[in-house]
């Protein structure tokens, strides 16, 4: 792991202190506050990569954990730890493996398609996948009920997963940051990027 | 640098060692989740209420670390009396609420600082397995130093946007932010490697 790739893992984790510093936005309709967090594992998996999105996620956690107030609404601590939301929390260190994962295996056709079904898998499936099992378990709650709860949060995340698609496109064309696997062509033009 | 969540004092609490709290804190977790009983629930909770006491925080701070899961906890309990029992539904209540404080109590007690430097002794051992533990103390440093940085990146990038009477949005927001970022690590990663 070059000294870059530590830098850009210590960037992602402030970009999501950042998000998390954002006015959580009111939907009437559903009257659940959207908060611009969620988005950076999607940003972080889809810009640069698996490993280093979730290391980025892991390090925005343990900043989390150590006391420093990044949640949104000035959160943090280890209190979020023994919360029955735990799940939602430590998820992202998932998602933003599996986004990366689908933006490195697309890289070459990226689209808005495909990076958005990229972000809807990991950014909303694969957490809600480790989330609302977490609550059932630790709130010893139905699989069921813990899902009915979670449903009001999903119009918000799938606005998010746009939102984190568009931006992972755009970005990819100013300023790539994956390299795919075995390219050096790609590499060689772009000795910028490269080390 | 931006403020943590300890709030300072000298009680026998705040002076333990970070590691100790961390491992009373594993053990009370691990005790209060294997074994249901009301009775012991509610000693902890007694007891971790008392700490609060000597560590010198009152019933305002403890309401704080409640607070933002007050809502789903109560969501819970109605959901354990509904399909379980009412003791089910205390013991719940019990066991988050002494396990929400008594981590509470553990940030508010210590040092962002001395956390940090317990997670780089805890993984001190992975440097056996060939991790640069150097490396991970590189990257918690960094990201806590490049918090308020990306905060002066978004605004400055806002501000310019609405300067040529654009109305930034999230999306406007993010691209520029997030290339922004990328130029920046090429910047630092440089200095870094040329300083060591």
């Amino acid at each position: 792991m070059s000294t870059r790739d530590i830098v850009l893992i210590a960037l992602f984790a402030a970009l999501m202190a950042a998000l998390g510093a954002f006015p959580p936005l009111m939907i009437p309709a559903i009257g659940v506050p959207i908060t611009a967090q969620s988005m950076g594992p999607m940003l972080a998996g889809g810009i640069i990569g698996a490993k280093r999105g979730a290391l980025s996620m892991l390090l925005f956690v343990a900043l989390v954990a150590v006391g420093l107030p990044l949640l949104p609404g000035g959160r943090g601590g280890l209190a979020i730890f023994a919360g029955p939301t735990a799940g939602f929390i430590l998820g992202w260190i998932v998602a933003a493996f599996v986004i990366g994962l689908i933006v490195e295996r697309f890289w070459r056709k990226l689209n808005f398609v495909i990076a958005f079904l990229a972000t809807i898998v990991g950014g909303v499936g694969i957490l809600y996948a480790i989330g609302i099992p977490w609550i059932a378990l630790v709130g010893g709650v139905p699989f069921n009920t813990a899902f009915t709860g979670s449903l009001a949060f999903i119009p918000g995340d799938l606005i998010k997963a746009g939102l984190a698609a568009a931006a992972i496109v755009m970005v990819k064309r100013a300023y790539p940051m994956i390299t795919p696997a075995g390219d050096e062509a790609w590499r060689a033009a772009r000795p910028d990027v490269f080390d | 640098m931006i403020a943590g969540l300890y709030r300072p004092g000298d009680s026998p609490i705040h002076r333990l060692k970070a590691a100790w709290k961390l491992a009373a804190l594993l053990l009370l977790g691990t005790v209060l989740l294997s074994l249901p009983s009301l009775w012991l629930a509610g000693l902890s909770l007694l007891a971790v209420m008392l700490g609060y006491a000597v560590a010198g925080f009152g019933v305002g701070v403890m309401e704080k670390q409640i607070k933002p899961v007050a809502v789903i906890l109560i969501i819970l309990f109605a959901a354990q009396l509904w399909l379980e029992s009412l003791a089910g539904g205390i013991l719940l209540l019990l066991r988050f609420t002494t396990l929400i404080l008594a981590a509470g109590l553990v940030t508010l007690t210590t040092r962002t600082s001395d956390l940090v430097a317990s997670i780089e002794r805890g993984l001190s051992p992975l440097g056996r397995l060939g991790v640069d533990v150097s490396r991970i103390s590189l990257a918690i440093s960094l990201a806590i130093r490049f918090i308020p940085a990306v905060g002066q990146i978004v605004s400055d990038v806002r501000e310019a946007q609405i300067a040529r009477g654009r109305r930034p949005s999230p999306l406007t927001l993010v691209v520029p932010v997030i290339i922004r970022l990328l130029k920046m690590a090429d910047a630092v990663a440089e200095a870094i490697d040329a300083r060591s």
